[in-house]
């Protein structure tokens, strides 16, 4: 077992290893650091500015290979800077990413952990509900409102639920920002419910299947014999089985809870990472967006090798190695 | 078993003309067609019959757990006297695993995966007797230590697929056990076992039945078995009963033509040298089987009305019933 | 080339090869009863598909009009330019200055008449133009979206899925850290990095659309792919001395094409639905629907609102996706037998 974690994260930090690569390949080796300037202070900069501006952001240097000295290359502080997670300063605004890094954890972490619970509760307890009721006219009725609501833009949940509770019933505010305790629930709250409607068709579609799977096998017929209630079938024999699934699921979303929404946070204007992403986007900040793209690799490496080890918890049956 | 027995014996389970259809190839079948079948406390009855028969159906049906598209159509079934077809949810919960248990024939897939052994037998107590964790553990090891499992404190700990299929049977027929239900549905308990301890579960059941005085609903298709262990015996033939009576009877003195092809057809059966039969043709799917009598369209003494009407129960004797035209003419013809 | 002339090339090239692929789909008893089955269960699901096709492949024909010798040019000015078959069901000249409200007679602001008095079904949008004609156009971009998504897709996929699948080895270890590489990556992020890197438009949208979505359906084909090479028939085929290519190419190609068509129905409403964040990011493709969305957000601020503009675009889109999930689910069902006994 640790053998297997110990292996795995050799090849995870392969993996990473390869995402940094692929990054230099896209954003120096693609788009120069000519380009990037170029996007950065327009098109029609004199020259000179340009320079200046690639001397500023410290992409002045050989790209691959120095002959003077093999550590200063923009590779070598590529890798450098990433895997001391120091990350060096916005191309935008020579904010120090690390800086804003810390400044969007929080807010992104305030609106991602409860959306994502609200999202795991309300899907997995529909996904049973469904799928309790298989082949009945409930069940029809849920898939179709599933696909239904899939089948429908996030923005469109997001404009409407705006205008609607925002404008119309004037519950929540629209968007903004406060971190106090007392009134964060309140710029949370929209878009959270926004966030789980979003999401609720695809998922609870998705439970439903691996539910309805899990239903058809012979433990559960072994439990209905000796007298188990549908609840219970349910709740303590499908659920517990169909962890393994339910865990991939959840562990895909993790990073996401860090690098956050980048859709909601910027419509409701919390002031997360993925705001940070689309500030990133407009100002086309390129070192932010590569840190972004790396994060979030980074912790879905992570998150997998926790969901291999997690498997082993939930099914006695699965070992490492 | 004398009549005037017979005739005053307690029944535990009563099935009266059970219809039980799937829709197949669009159209709505009843791979169960009026079958009746009765077990009284303590005996055994076999009901044997060739793979897709319906007899796994009939049994799913008397513990109203027909999977879904199948719908029980029609007919009676009492467990201990109660109408499993009108009982309320809650009370039909209480009989399962309380007053009728049922195993599997697949001990690999029939246990909860990730539960331990003990967890599920401990349920299964729990769900019906008010009793501490702790006591129906204690419970538990003391089933496992009666189904055989050796070390059976330990082995509570054990999940499904840490023990040998042998073991998980014992470890169903001990979750089975659990209320001393009295009537087990045992739905071939032992085809996806090798011999030797095919032997030892049939044993196993044997003794049990002999210690709690359980009857026992024995599904099977192996006649071999029937003759260890049954007292009467059941052939169903396509959603049929074909004939049914007394097992010294139905082995012994076969009148349905179906009986006597499966009877033929085994090899410890046949004289020395002498051939083994089969039965013409396979059992048909189903969506073909014949509108007369089922097995007409493969009887080898099929006449006239055979194939267009539907032959009734035909008395042999007053424990051995026939569904058999040929049968019926010929007792007919003679007894006047 | 002019723009419209290669777009009537492709678009005349795609028609011959959906029919070619649609008549020899109707030779292979297989595949006809999948389209005939999929046509019993979800016979409207098809048809509003079919029709977004259609009025995409119209939108997809267009030519200039000659000039006629003599004739004056008309007073709009869009002599020279290639008008497809569905701006022409619209006058050459339907735009007016500004908003209007569906059947107006006169413009939103100011009171000013409109040129086409009570022509626009669903009014003007800010520079006068037709929604409902616009709407139309971007059943074309959506399409293209897809079209084009997964013209790289599918290809990328079937030869890296294959010959890691079935070369297996060092090329097998390879590719799986490409494909890990690449999916450890969170897709909008990595979506954003490479239109960032690659700049915006709609081949490069596509590109990195397909960039992003290759990786699963070639784990799929790649494990379906281990899955044939073992099969009796094609080791037998391997003993015999087959060509190790037409072996792939009759055995195991074929034996994959249910996933390839599983997967693009599934993967079709992501792309499309994807295309709209990132319009609303900045990155997207002009004249989609994600635009014209993107655009109307701010017009319901406005007093009176100006709701046509959206409901047109997002009518249109939600339609297009939903039957797609609609038709994706029942070519699962259809195709692929393990979903399709357990709907039994
Ligand atoms: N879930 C189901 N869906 C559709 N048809 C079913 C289902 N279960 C049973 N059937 C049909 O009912 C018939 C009888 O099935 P059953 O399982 O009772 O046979 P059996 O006698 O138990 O056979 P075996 O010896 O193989 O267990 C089968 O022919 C099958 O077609
Ligand atoms: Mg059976």
């Amino acid at each position: 077992m640790i053998a297997y974690v110990l292996r795995r994260l050799v090849y995870g930090f392969a993996t990473v290893l390869g995402v940094l690569l692929f990054l230099f390949f896209l954003f120096f080796l693609y788009a120069s650091p000519e380009d990037i300037a170029r996007r950065a202070i327009g098109e029609k900069a004199p020259p000179a500015a340009i320079e200046q501006w690639i001397a500023n952001h410290g992409y002045d240097r050989p790209l691959v290979w120095n002959p003077e000295d093999p550590t200063d290359s923009l590779l070598v502080e590529h890798f450098r800077r990433m895997l001391t997670f120091d990350f060096g300063r916005s191309d935008a605004d020579d904010v120090p990413i690390r800086q804003r890094l810390a400044e969007g954890a929080g807010p992104s972490l305030a609106l991602m952990v409860p959306l994502f619970l609200f999202e795991l509760l309300v899907s997995v307890t529909l996904g049973l509900f469904v799928a309790t009721f298989r082949e009945t006219y409930i069940d029809r009725a849920g898939v179709a409102i599933c696909v239904f609501a899939m089948s429908v833009s996030i923005l469109l949940y997001i404009i409407g639920g705006q205008y609607l509770v925002g404008r119309v019933l004037n519950w929540f505010p629209v968007s903004g920002w406060d971190a106090s305790p007392s009134v964060i629930a309140r710029f949370l709250a929209l878009p959270v419910i926004v966030g789980v409607l979003a999401s609720f068709g695809e998922q609870v579609r998705f439970y439903r299947t691996v539910f309805v799977e899990e239903t058809a096998r012979d433990y559960v017929r072994t439990a209905r014999a000796k007298g188990c209630g549908d609840a219970r079938v349910m709740w303590r024999h499908v659920l517990p089985n169909a962890m393994i699934p339910i865990l991939t699921q959840v562990v895909v979303a993790i990073p996401f809870l860090f690098t956050g929404s980048i859709l909601l946070e910027s419509f409701f204007g919390i002031p997360g990472l993925g705001s940070m992403t689309v500030d990133a986007i407009q100002g086309n900040d390129f070192a932010t967006l590569r840190v972004m793209v790396f994060i979030g690799s980074l912790l879905f490496i992570l998150a997998q090798i926790a969901t291999d080890v997690l498997y082993t918890l939930a099914d006695p049956r699965v070992r490492l190695e | 078993m004398s009549e005037a027995r017979a005739r005053a014996r307690e029944l535990v389970l009563e099935v009266r003309d059970l219809s039980t259809s799937f829709p197949i190839d669009g159209a709505r079948r009843r791979v169960v067609d009026r079958v009746s079948l009765e077990v009284a406390a303590g005996e055994t009855l076999a009901l044997v019959g060739e793979s897709g028969c319906g007899k796994s159906v009939t049994a799913l049906s008397a513990m109203r757990l027909v999977p879904k598209p199948g719908l029980v159509e029609s007919g009676t079934i009492r467990i201990g006297g109660k109408d499993v077809r009108t009982l309320p949810v809650t009370e039909m919960r209480r009989v399962r695993g309380n007053d009728v248990s049922m195993i599997f024939q697949e001990p690999m897939t029939s246990l909860n995966p990730v539960q331990t052994c003990g967890a599920q037998v401990v349920e299964g107590i729990r769900l019906h007797h008010r009793v501490s964790n702790a006591e129906a553990r204690r419970q538990a090891g003391a089933l496992f230590s009666q189904v055989g499992i050796p070390d059976a404190e330990a082995r509570l700990d054990a999940y499904p697929h840490q023990l040998s299929g042998g073991m998980r049977q014992r470890v169903m027929i001990a979750m089975a056990l659990a209320s001393r239900p009295r009537l087990l549905i045992a739905d071939e308990p032992t085809t996806a076992l090798d011999v030797t301890i095919q032997a030892q579960i049939l044993e196993l059941l044997r003794s049990l039945q002999r210690d709690l005085g359980m009857a026992i609903l024995l599904i099977t298709h192996d006649v071999g078995i029937v003759n260890e262990l049954a007292d009467r015996v059941a052939v169903m033939y396509a959603g049929r009963i074909a004939e049914e009576g007394p097992r010294r009877d139905v082995l012994g003195a076969p009148r349905h033509p179906y009986t006597q092809g499966l009877l033929r057809s085994l090899p410890g059966r046949a004289a020395p040298g002498e051939r083994l039969e089969e039965i013409p043709g396979v059992v048909p799917p189903p969506s073909q089987w014949p509108s007369g009598c089922r097995f007409s369209n493969r009887c080898p003494i099929a006449f006239e009305p055979c194939d267009s009407i539907e032959p009734e129960r035909t008395a042999v004797s007053a424990v051995h019933g026939v569904w058999c035209h040929a049968v019926a003419r010929d007792l007919g013809a003679s007894e006047p | 080339m002019e723009p419209h002339v290669l777009s009537n090339l492709i678009t005349a090239a795609l028609a011959i090869l959906l029919a070619a692929a649609l008549l020899r789909a109707r030779r292979d008893p297989l595949w006809r009863g999948a389209g005939r089955e999929l046509a019993r269960r979800r016979p409207i699901a098809v048809s509003v598909v079919a029709l977004y096709v259609l009025i995409a492949g119209l939108d997809s024909i267009a030519w200039v009009d000659g000039h006629a010798p003599g004739a004056k040019a008309e007073s709009g000015t869009l002599q020279g330019q290639a008008r497809s078959v569905i701006d022409r069901l619209f006058p050459a000249d339907f735009q007016e200055r500004s908003y209007s409200a569906p059947l107006a007679t006169h413009e939103l602001y100011g009171e000013e008449p409109l040129l086409h008095p009570g022509k626009h079904l669903l009014g003007t949008n800010m520079i006068g133009q037709d929604v409902l004609h616009l709407t139309l156009k971007g059943a074309r971009v959506a399409l293209v979206i897809g079209g084009l998504t997964s013209a790289i897709v599918i290809p990328l996929a079937l030869l890296v899925g294959v010959s890691a699948g079935w070369v297996g080895g060092r090329l097998d270890d390879a590719v799986f850290f490409v494909m890990s590489t690449l999916a450890s990556m969170p897709t909008l992020l990595l979506l954003i990095a490479l239109i960032m890197a690659l700049g915006t438009g709609t081949t490069q949208v596509c590109l990195a659309l397909g960039i992003t979505g290759w990786v699963g359906l070639a784990r799929l084909v790649r494990a379906e792919t281990f899955k044939i090479r073992e099969l009796d028939y094609v080791q037998a085929a391997r003993v015999l001395g087959t060509s190790e290519l037409r072996i792939v190419w009759r055995h195991v190609v074929p034996n994959l094409m249910h996933l390839v068509l599983i997967t693009f129905a599934l993967l079709f409403s992501g792309l499309v639905l994807s295309e709209v964040m990132l319009s609303w990011l900045g990155i997207g493709i002009d004249g989609s629907w994600g635009r014209m969305i993107d655009q109307a957000r701010s017009e319901l601020s406005r007093e009176p609102v100006i709701w046509w503009n959206l409901l047109a675009s997002s009518t249109a889109l939600f339609i297009l996706i939903l039957a797609v999930n609609q038709v994706a689910d029942a070519v699962r069902d259809v195709l692929d037998p393990r979903t399709a006994l357990e709907a039994l």
